[in-house]
Parts: structure tokens; sequence; C-alpha cells
């Protein structure tokens, strides 16, 4: 048993269930009680679809456990067919019908529905939702594409784009902007898939001469034994960040036997120039803790180091499957990977590792909300806000620029805030001063006294520790210098400060011991 | 199982009686949240009560997906994640769960109440939650009480975790020892803490005293229950808490459910009426508040009136919400459904609705759908799985959920309640850019 708040991924049938919404002529109906019907929101709701998920739910509830439970399956498999058509037909369980084993599988073979039916065992009680859903597209993919013939002329620059889906973090619009670059290339993008693809298209994936290996969770099953079965080559670069990106295209021009590239700026990357103007030369050795799904948090890692100029102070990732993946990326960047799916773990490392920037899921934006970190998402889990309505890639070029916006706001964002902060003591902005263009017409503020009293309540509060004890820590006269200190160094200002005067054994911190520590950690 | 049964209701009740819009009952996939998501708004009530579902990871993707926000950092609910080696009897699951409880309260020691909740794959390998609750209680009490119940979507519906919850706390407070008086009355059925005060100030003003409120807000208040208390049913979902009421002695006053100003004055007058309160005091104290209600109401009637109104079911206020739709606001039922009809609770209600409403208890979502479009409604009150999907085939929906998180009950909420199903209509005119008399005051 585990003790869970949140959780960063479902369970396997939600997986299943992001592949078959993903694709077009496929349903799959699901022995599931009523409840597991919530999965539905994912896709209506937080991803906002304007349709619902091609799941049939059985639906048993516990007086029919007495009974038949299978028969229920029957029947909804039966109807489900007869209502939707479907090409192919996914069966499965949740986890309280894996334990009534029914078998789905078995059941509606039994039926014959007059379609290819996969039967999908996905054991809830040891395995998650990147897992579900790479093992539906491994079997829809040798259910449907099995035993084909390859033919025999096909073209070099032929590929086939596998693993986006459904609920992917912005995998609708990495396809668009890779299938152009590609396309720009001269490769011919044939099959594209989970994404928007039937039945009939997964059965043409031999026919293109190499995979495409957008996204390694989803896709890595399925493009391995694509190889071994039809001898199809995979990409193994994740085209997230500039430098991947023409890693990426180099890989792919090799496997497709065109040329080398020449490294011509094609004007779409602004990235790199961004990344090398001279405001954002206060980006120099952030320190960066980076966490989130595989791909993502090692192409995070990389950028960051690499092409934004930060210091990677935390990688990790919730998913084990791919622990050696980034423990290496770790390895190459100086840090320890952190492979853990228990978000207190998580909290508690990026507290120990003192970022001046989190760029992680869902659940660490709310991690570094409360610890007032700027923070950027990279990764599924996500929020509603997530599935943004504009082109917002995180692949290619543009998914670099994408990229370097979505960092760098957050960080500019706590500029400002800390700006006002920092000039609230001053006369032209503090609160009771009136604003400078109004100056002739705009109404005397009102007086408030309050106002001193307001801001000490809305002050952060320390993850740790109460405000007391660091009152009792730092004299007043020592607080007061601190908060002359610029704010981007202001942290780190009072942490270098306070592990000073821990180590000589100084209590309370003066104005002299402000000056000393610094003195002390000079460079 | 699948099969529907258009049929008149057969029911000798007074529903039965009053009117004889079709009755459909259906057996089918339901689109409804299971109980465990009761816990979303009773751990925003109960203020020092923790729910630990003891479920699978479905249980805990259901509940940070259902608060779909994912709005609470550190939420006061969590899930103890049934894993394979608890299932292969590789470990015991009490000494597991025991383990998991221990980890929670060094975490939060200031948790009061620890409320273990069964779902679906605790309740199919008969995992004995009651057992383990008593133990824990035997180890834990008096600093944390322990309590458990059943959210299964195997069993419950959506509010009926609640009303689950709620019996449980019933069948506690009869073990546990009290020296506090009974409760005269108790209100049974979570309300908003605004609304809650309200009423406690109508009680107030009514002179009936010693009223608890049942979940209170607090593990350490919950009421005592003796021969002489009444109870009325603040929620229409409570099956369970009425007859746990009801076996420790406690007699139910029968009314309307307290929405919009005619069933919250029935409801009132019910209490009113057990108390022996003199009508002209009665109307005297709820003349004002009646007042403001029916204005209120005004503003948003021209939006719903004559409207065609489809509600898929979801958290059994469906009925009593049809009724104020139609009474009040005057709006076209053309099906009300819930997951399941209580009868006796709803009698009142049921009798108010009108004769070409149809009812339906239980779902076959696709049929449903079905009917739903073929009736082509103005409106459709649906679950948050369903709402997109109809907006994007040109429908205006309302989501259901709303209605168990927004304070609807009562006088001073009846505006809110009405404004709660124009607004999407409302929203539908701003955006299509339909020209239309603007109805008095509500644009």
């Amino acid at each position: 048993m585990k003790l869970s708040m949140w959780t960063y991924e479902g369970p396997p049938h939600v997986g299943a269930m992001r592949i078959a919404a993903s694709m077009k002529g496929v349903h799959y109906v699901l022995h599931a009680p009523q409840g597991d019907t919530y999965a539905d929101l994912l896709f209506t709701m937080i991803e906002r679809r304007p349709s619902r998920p091609p799941v049939t739910y059985t639906t048993f509830q516990a007086r029919d456990l007495a009974g038949s439970t299978a028969d229920i399956f029957k029947t909804a498999c039966r109807e489900a067919v007869e209502r939707y058509r479907p090409d192919t037909l996914l069966v499965g369980a949740s986890c309280t019908a894996e334990l009534l084993q029914d078998d789905p599988g078995g059941l509606a073979r039994t039926l014959d529905v007059g379609v290819p039916v996969v039967p999908l065992e996905l054991p809830s009680y040891q395995k998650k939702e990147h897992w579900g859903g790479a093992e539906t597209f491994y079997q829809i993919i040798r259910t449907l594409a099995g035993n084909r013939e390859r033919p025999a002329d096909i073209a070099p620059n032929s590929c086939n784009i596998l693993g986006p889906s459904a609920l992917g973090f912005r995998n609708r619009d990495d396809v668009t902007e890779i299938t152009r670059l590609l396309e720009r290339n001269g490769l011919d993008v044939r099959v594209v898939a989970p994404l928007g693809a039937t039945p009939a298209d997964i059965a043409r994936l031999p026919e293109a001469a190499f995979n495409i290996v957008l996204y390694p969770e989803i896709a890595d099953t399925a493009a391995r034994w694509l190889k071994k079965t039809y001898g199809m080559p995979f990409t193994s670069t994740v085209p997230i960040g500039v430098h991947a990106t023409r890693l990426f295209l180099a890989e792919v021009r090799a496997l497709a036997g065109l040329a080398e590239m020449d490294e011509g700026d094609d004007g779409t990357d602004r990235m790199t120039w961004y990344a090398r103007s001279i405001d954002s030369n206060y980006l120099t050795n952030k320190r960066v803790f980076v966490f989130g799904d595989a791909s993502h948090a090692i192409a995070a890692a990389r950028i960051a180091a690499e092409e934004m100029g930060f210091k990677v102070c935390g990688l990790g990732t919730y998913m084990r499957e791919f622990a050696r993946e980034v423990r290496a990326a770790a390895a190459d960047l100086g840090v320890e990977a952190l492979i853990s799916d228990d978000h207190l773990e998580i909290e508690r490392a990026i507290i120990e590792a003192r970022p001046e920037l989190v760029l992680g899921t869902q659940m660490e934006r709310h991690i570094a909300k409360r610890l007032r970190v700027p923070c950027a998402v990279i990764s599924s889990p996500v929020h509603v806000q997530d599935f943004p309505a504009r082109y917002s890639p995180q692949m290619g070029f543009e998914g670099a620029n994408v990229i370097f916006d979505s960092w760098v706001h957050p960080l500019m964002m706590g500029l400002e805030e800390h700006l006002l902060q920092m000039f609230r003591d001053d006369f032209e902005f503090n609160d009771d001063a009136q604003a400078s263009h109004l100056h002739a017409v705009s109404p005397s503020a009102s007086p408030s006294a309050s106002v001193a009293a307001e801001e000490e309540e809305a002050a952060p509060v320390p993850a740790q520790g109460t405000a007391e004890d660091d009152m009792a820590l730092w004299t007043s006269d020592a607080e007061k210098e601190l908060r002359k200190v610029p704010f981007f160094v202001r942290g780190k200002a009072r942490r270098n400060t306070e592990l000073f005067a821990e180590s000589k054994g100084i209590h309370p911190i003066t104005v002299e011991t402000l000056y000393d520590a610094k003195a002390h950690f000079a460079r | 199982m699948t099969a529907v049964q258009n049929m008149p209701s057969r029911d000798p009740g007074q529903d039965a009686a009053c009117r004889s819009g079709q009755l459909i009952r259906e057996r089918g996939q339901h689109e409804v949240f299971c109980g465990l998501t009761s816990i979303m708004w009773l751990h925003r009530k109960m203020q020092d009560a923790f729910f630990l579902v003891v479920g699978s990871r479905t249980c805990a993707h259901l509940i940070q997906s259902a608060a779909g926000v994912m709005i609470f950092s550190e939420p006061r609910f969590a899930t103890a994640i049934m894993e394979e080696r608890d299932l292969a009897g590789m470990a015991d699951m009490h000494d597991e769960l025991d383990r998991v409880v221990e980890e929670l309260l060094q975490r939060r020691p200031d948790i009061r109440m620890l409320v273990l909740v069964g779902s679906c794959p605790s309740e199919v390998i008969k995992l004995d939650l009651s057992r383990a609750a008593e133990r824990l209680n035997r180890r834990l009490a008096p600093r944390h009480r322990v309590l458990s119940y059943s959210g299964s979507g195997i069993e419950t519906t959506f509010t009926q975790g609640e009303d689950n919850f709620l019996a449980a706390l019933v069948a506690d407070s009869g073990a546990q020892p009290t020296q506090a008086p009974p409760a005269s009355l108790i209100i049974a059925g979570c309300l908003a803490d605004v609304v809650e005060d309200q009423f406690g100030r109508l009680f107030r003003d009514l002179g009936i005293a010693d009223v608890a409120f049942l979940p209170s807000r607090s593990s350490e208040a919950l009421p005592a229950i003796g021969p002489d208390t009444r109870y009325i049913l603040a929620q229409p979902y409570l099956g369970a808490t009425a007859a746990a009421l009801e076996a420790r002695g406690a007699k139910r006053i029968d009314a309307l459910f307290p929405l919009g100003e005619e069933g919250t004055t029935a409801w009132l007058k019910a209490i009113a009426d057990s108390f022996g309160v003199a009508p002209a005091l009665f109307n005297r104290i709820t003349e004002a508040p009646r007042q403001r209600a029916l204005s209120a109401m005004a503003h948003y009637r021209p939006w719903l009136e004559g409207r065609k109104i489809f509600l898929f079911p979801d958290s059994q206020l469906e009925v009593p919400l049809a009724r104020f739709l139609y009474r009040e606001a005057g709006a076209r039922i053309v099906e009300a459904g819930s997951p399941y009809l209580h009868r006796e609770h709803l009698a009142g209600e049921l009798a108010l609705l009108p004769d070409d409403a149809a009812l339906s208890e239980g779902q076959d979502v696709d049929r449903q759908i079905d009917r739903c479009l073929a009736a082509d409604p103005d409106l459709i009150v649906c679950g948050m799985g369903l709402a997109n999907p109809f907006e994007a085939e040109g429908h205006v929906t309302k989501w259901s959920i709303e209605f168990a998180f927004t304070p609807i009950q009562g006088y001073e909420q009846a505006g809110d309640l009405a404004e709660l199903f124009a607004r999407p209509l409302m929203r539908d005119v701003i955006l299509s850019g339909t020209r239309r008399p603007a109805p008095g005051g509500a644009a």
C-alpha cells in the first residue's frame, strides 16, 4: 500500500483510453464500475475536446457481482459495436473488473463482433498510465500491422511519426511543427500515429522506410517491435530545444539517405539570439530544478544548461521505465537523478536544491507556488490551461522559441514583483504616492497607516520555521539592510549569511555579519 | 441490462397518484461520479477531518481529476493505493493500512477525525474497513477518531458518498459517550457555511433552540440524539442517513427541499409547524427574505420562462431543481434524471412536477443522449464529461456539479440558483449575437 496525495500518472486503462481517443474508428469497451467514467472529463474538460472519448463502460454494480458481470460485459460489447460500428474494438478491464477475472478478451472473441478485437491486459496494480498507453499502442500495431508484406520498393525518405497522443503535452502542435520541418527537409511523412490515425493507417506502418519516435513514453515499445519485425530503424533524438532539433534533423536525414544539411539559419530560431541578447544576462547560472516525464525532463535540463545558461540543480522523473536515460542525463549535468513518483519526496528535494526556477508538472507548480519560486510547466500531468488555444509547440525551432518565452516570463514576472517590493519605500513608488502621469487630476490617495501592517501580513511565510525564529535570528537593522540587497540575490544573501552565522556561532545576525558573510562567500 | 422500460410509474405512492408523466428506469452505462467524489466538499466542510480512500490508482486519479483543477496543494484527502503485493497476499492489508495511517498522522498530527473510505476494489476484495477503523480507534482515540464508510462506485453515486459518511457519523455518535444535551432539531445534509448561518438566524428568530447541523464544521461538535430529537433533510440524497437517524429514535419532518422561495418557505414552515411556531411569527420573520428571494428571482425568470430543460442524472438534486425551474422560473422540464429516486423523501417534490415531464432513474447514457438530442432542449444540465461535447454540437449546457458546490439553498440564494441556469443562456445570446429583447435588468 502506498500513501498518495497526488499521483503523476493515472491507471494503465487511462493510458489505453488516450490511445483510443487519439485514433479514428477505434472503440474501447472497458469493464468498469460506475465512477470510472470520470476519465471522460480528462478529454472533454481538461483537454477541452469537442467529443466524448470512444469508450463504453460496463458500469457494473454491487448487486451484479452475485450474478454474471461477464454477461453485462458481453451486452455492452455487442451494443457498443452496433452503435459505434468501429473498425477495431479494444476490450479491457479497469482495476476493479480485473479483480473479477471476467477475461474481456476471451468474452469478446466468443461474441464474434465482426471487427478486429484487441484484448488489453493492463495490470492495474503494477503498472501506470504511460505504460498502459505504450502497451495499447503496441498491441494495436501488432494486431493490425502484423503479418504484412513489406513492399519491395520503399522510398528511403518515407517515414512515420509515432507517439503523439490525446492528453499529451502540446502533442497536437508538435506534430504540426515537426511534420512541417520534415517536409521542408525533403522527408515524406506517411502515417502519424496514434494521433489522428485510423486502423487502416496503422496497417500501412510497414510501408515506410523508418519511424520517428517523437514520444518514447508511448512509442518506444511499438518502434522496437516494428524494427524487429520489419527491420524499420527508428530515431532516438527527441527534437526539443535548438540543439536537439539540429541533431534530430541530422539523424533523420542520415536515415533517409539525404546529404548532410549545412547549418544555415532559416530564420525561425529566435531562441538562440534571445538567449544571447544583453537582457538575458540576468539568466546566467539561474538555479533550475527540472522534473517531469522522461523525454521532457531530459530535454528541459539540456536546454536549461546548454541553451539558456542556467545551472541545473536537480533533475528527475516520475517514470521508473526511463530511469536509466534520466540518470545518464543527470550525470552529464553533474547532478544526481531523482526517480520518484512521491510528490512529497520531490518537494523535499526542491527545498533542498533551493532553485530560482522550477520546471515541472502541475504538482511542481503547486510546490513552487508554496515556496514562492517561479515555475513553468514542461510536462504532463497538467491543468486545462496547459492546453492553450494558441499554437504552442515544444518541438522544433518554433518549440524552442515557445520554451524561451514560457521559461523566462515567470522569472520576469518575479522580477517585476520584486522590483515593486524593493522600491516600496521609494518616494515615487510607495503605496501612498499618486501615479506620476495623473499628477494634476488624480484625487489624493487616502492616507493608509495600515498599509505597512497589511504588507507584513502578506509577506511570504518562510517554508520552514516560524517567522519568530527568523526575527530572532536577525537584528532589525540587519533585516533592513538585507532588504537593500537586490531581490535576485537577496535569497542567496540571506541563506549565505545564515550559513555563515551558524558556522561561526554568531547570534543574532547584525549588519556587520551580513557584510562579513558577503566577503566570505565572494568569489 | 439496458432494457428501457418506458412505463407509467407503478408505485402506489403519492407520486404516482399525482402525476402521469412517464418514468424511465434504465440500466446501462452511467455517466455519474462515484461516491468518493463527495470528499471534495466534505473535507472543506468538516475542517478537522481527513479522508483516506483505501483503493486503487484509479481512485487517486479520480479524486484529483474530479477536483479537476487540482486546487489544493496539500489536500485533506489522500489515497492508500493498493498494490500487487497487497492483493497477492504478500503483505497483510491491515498491517499495511496501519502503516499508511501512521505515516499520514506523522505528517498531519492535526487530524482529529480520520475517515477511511471504502472503494470499488476494497469492497470487491472485502477488505473490512469498519474492523480496521475499530482497531485503529482503540489505538488512536481519543486523540484521533477513526470512522469508515463506503464511497465505492459499485454501491454509491456522487452524493451518496455524503449520505454514507453522515450515516457513519450518526452511528458513531451513538457509540460515543456524550454529556451534550440532545439536539431538538437536526438539519441533515451538507450546506455551505453561509447558508447554515442564514438558517441558524431564522431558527433563532423563530424561537427554535438546540438546532444542530449534520455534518458539523468540527468533528467535535457532532449532535447528540435523544428521544425528542426531530430531523429534517436539507438534501434529497440522504436515505441511509435518514435511516440511521431513525434507528436512533429521531423523527423526520417531511417537507419540500429548501430550493427557491417556495421550497425554502415550505421547508421552514414544516419545521415551524413541527415546533408550534405561531403562524403570525412565521410570517413576520420570513416576510422580508421571501420578498428578497422573489425579487431576485424576477430578474432571471424572463430568461428561463418557457425554456425546455433536460436534466441528466448526477446529484439526486434533479427533482427539486426541476420543481424549482418549473414552479418558480416557468421552465418546461423535458426530463429530470436522477441516479436514484427516493420516493418517500421526494413525494412532495414529485407531486409538484408537471404531468408532461419525464422522470428517469438510473441511466443508459447513450440512450439518454438520444432522447435529449431528439427533444432539442434549450438547456442541458449534465455532468462534466458530457458538457463540452454537447456545446460542440451547438447545445447550451450547465454543469450539474455546480449545484453540489455552490450555495443554492435558502431565500438569499434563490436568485443565485436561478442565475446558475440563466447564465449559460445569457452567454449564448452574447456569443451568438442574437438580438433578443433585453429582459428587465437581467443582461
